[in-house]
């Protein structure tokens, strides 16, 4: 017998303390668990009611329906994401999506709200966010008055 | 708010019961829990307001009314609009509530509480319009930048106060005093405590006026808290935003006041006429001062079908700024004919004046629009298409129009 056979000997007695150790500490975990999914009628695999609402309420957060993200009203689209974390923090989305401006016009609205606003330097994000502004909320062609729109017809009576 | 209607709140379990447990019980009330029941509730029930107004922004809070929802004669608060330019003022303790006078022209810095204002001067109440000086400015091309109101940012309330030149005399003013300067207790959206949402004033010749109030009172009853309680400034006829709200501090100047949104371009137009798009300097810019003359056709609501034969019974509102209507016309065939009515004169100076009219004319079966046209004391009317573009699009004036069909 060789003085290194010793040593692989030694080693797997040590492999096997170990391996023990580890079997005994799940079976009591596993018991625990067992005794504790008796007395209350729970198991650990259930997530506390907390936990689940949270998850709901991020999905939420994320849903688009019809090419709208819910929560903010924004339209979907690239720079979504950019635009809710730099432009909703001091205002309403609503004040965004209510308005219409070229590229420069968003450019100049996002320089005065650094100027005067305490709007942070958006770095990296302001191409993504012009890009996505210019895009999605561009002016469209109308002229000196439009006709009116959106009547909702109704029988008029005397009073 | 009387304990007596704090009680009666209670039992509804509204929103209505918070803003009564903010007024009453302030103190009482866990810090940031009053904040954020004002910033996520219903608006509507939130403020009062009737179900149909607008909201176009909820942070800062801007909502405005449609022009059937104006048809009183005296506006009241569920159909008044909202023009917030930060978020609410934290505390509105009447109580503890004090005013500080000060700046360059005062004769002396001078402090007053609510309470020695309301017992020392006397109170006037006065019929006032206000409007905003945006209103109007969805219809703008090329699109001017801010909220997007169509008609509703207007209002005429009775407010009840002192007069603004009473507590500027009490104080005095000196003889190179300019402009008087608003601060208010609302918070910027930065919530930067050194930022000022809005600061604005008027010249020395429009503190002066007699109807020019510091008020505590709308409609004979508190002022409601966004529209500016326990004070505010109401200077009918010039841009609503000079009749600042939650008067805490004013500045008797012996500059053009300099605050927050009185430089660059906010509330200011093109002192030249300029065609539409043209980028302009902040220095070719001048103030707003009076609004221009202006009207709304309040009844029917847009949309009215009746039959051949009935008669529509039209009415609404006019007004001028700092001016009167003296004339009122009704076109119905585009603008190609126009008939005068009937045009009241206002309660007082500076109130908008009533019209109405029964319009049995209708030749034929069809779509037809009612439009109308104020003209001021001084002959001018207005536009049938958008007036002078202007890079904020403000004082649209452009006559007021509704759908009619005749079946």
């Amino acid at each position: 017998m060789s003085p290194t056979d010793g040593k692989f000997r030694k080693e797997v007695k040590k492999l096997y303390y170990y391996i023990s150790l580890i079997a005994l500490g799940i079976i009591l975990v596993m018991a625990g668990a067992l005794y504790l999914a008796l007395s209350t009628g729970k198991t650990i695999f259930d997530e506390p009611g907390e936990t689940k609402e949270i998850q709901l309420l991020d999905e939420n957060i994320d849903q688009i329906v019809n090419g709208v993200h819910v929560a903010t009203g924004f339209k979907e689209g690239k720079g979504l994401m950019e635009v809710i974390q730099n432009c909703t923090n001091c205002h309403s989305a609503a004040l965004v999506t209510q308005n219409k401006m070229t590229r420069e016009g968003w450019l100049a609205t996002i320089r005065w709200m650094q100027e005067t606003q305490n709007l942070w330097n958006l770095g990296k994000n302001e191409e993504t966010i012009l890009n996505y502004l210019s895009s999605n909320y561009a002016p469209e062609k109308k002229g000196r008055r439009n006709k009116l729109d959106e009547i909702d017809w109704y029988n008029l009576e005397n009073p | 708010m009387k304990r007596r209607d704090f009680v009666k709140n209670s039992t509804l379990g509204t929103i209505t019961t918070l803003m009564g447990i903010e007024l009453v019980f302030g103190k009482v009330i866990p810090k940031g829990y009053t904040p954020l029941a004002l910033q996520d509730s219903d608006p509507f029930k939130l403020f009062n307001k009737d179900k149909g107004m607008t909201v176009l922004n909820d942070k800062p809070w801007n909502i405005e009314a449609t022009a059937h929802l104006l048809d009183d004669k005296i506006t009241p608060n569920s159909s008044m609009f909202i023009r917030n330019n930060g978020l609410l003022p934290e505390n509105t303790e009447a109580k503890t509530w004090t005013l500080e006078i000060d700046g360059e022209s005062a004769e002396q810095l001078k402090k007053y509480t609510l309470k020695e204002l309301k017992s020392k001067f006397k109170h006037h109440t006065y019929q006032l319009t206000l409007e905003c000086g945006g209103n109007g400015r969805s219809e703008f091309n090329p699109p001017a930048k801010g909220n997007q109101w169509t008609l509703g940012a207007v209002s005429c309330a009775q407010w009840t106060g002192i007069r603004l030149k009473d507590i500027l005399e009490d104080v005095g003013v000196k003889s190179d005093a300019v402009y008087i300067g608003y601060h208010a207790t609302d918070r910027h959206l930065s919530l930067n405590p050194e930022k000022e949402p809005i600061s604005r004033g008027v010249p020395m010749s429009k503190a002066m006026q007699e109807e020019t109030l510091l008020a505590f009172k709308m409609n004979g009853e508190d002022i409601p808290l966004a529209h500016g309680y326990p004070l505010r400034l109401v200077a009918g006829g010039w841009p609503a935003s000079t009749s600042g709200k939650w008067i805490n501090r004013l500045s008797i100047r012996n500059i053009v006041h300099d605050g927050a949104k009185m430089t660059g371009s906010s509330y200011r137009v093109p002192c030249e006429p300029v065609a539409p798009g043209k980028k302009i300097s902040d220095n070719d810019m001048c103030i707003i001062e009076s609004m221009p003359v202006k009207s709304l056709i309040t009844y029917p609501k847009t949309g009215a079908i009746l039959k051949k034969g009935q008669v529509l019974e039209l009415r609404g509102h006019a007004w001028a700024g700092e001016l009167s209507v003296s004339k009122m016309d009704y076109s119905i065939d585009f603008g190609a004919s126009w008939t005068e009515c009937l045009i009241e004169k206002p309660k007082n100076r500076l109130a908008w004046q009533h019209f109405s009219v029964k319009i049995n004319d209708f030749p034929i079966k069809g779509y037809y629009e009612v439009w109308a046209r104020a003209t001021d004391s001084q002959g001018k009317s207005q536009p049938m298409l958008l007036p002078g573009w202007n890079p904020k699009g403000y004082l649209n004036n452009a006559c007021h129009r509704i759908a009619v069909k005749i079946s």
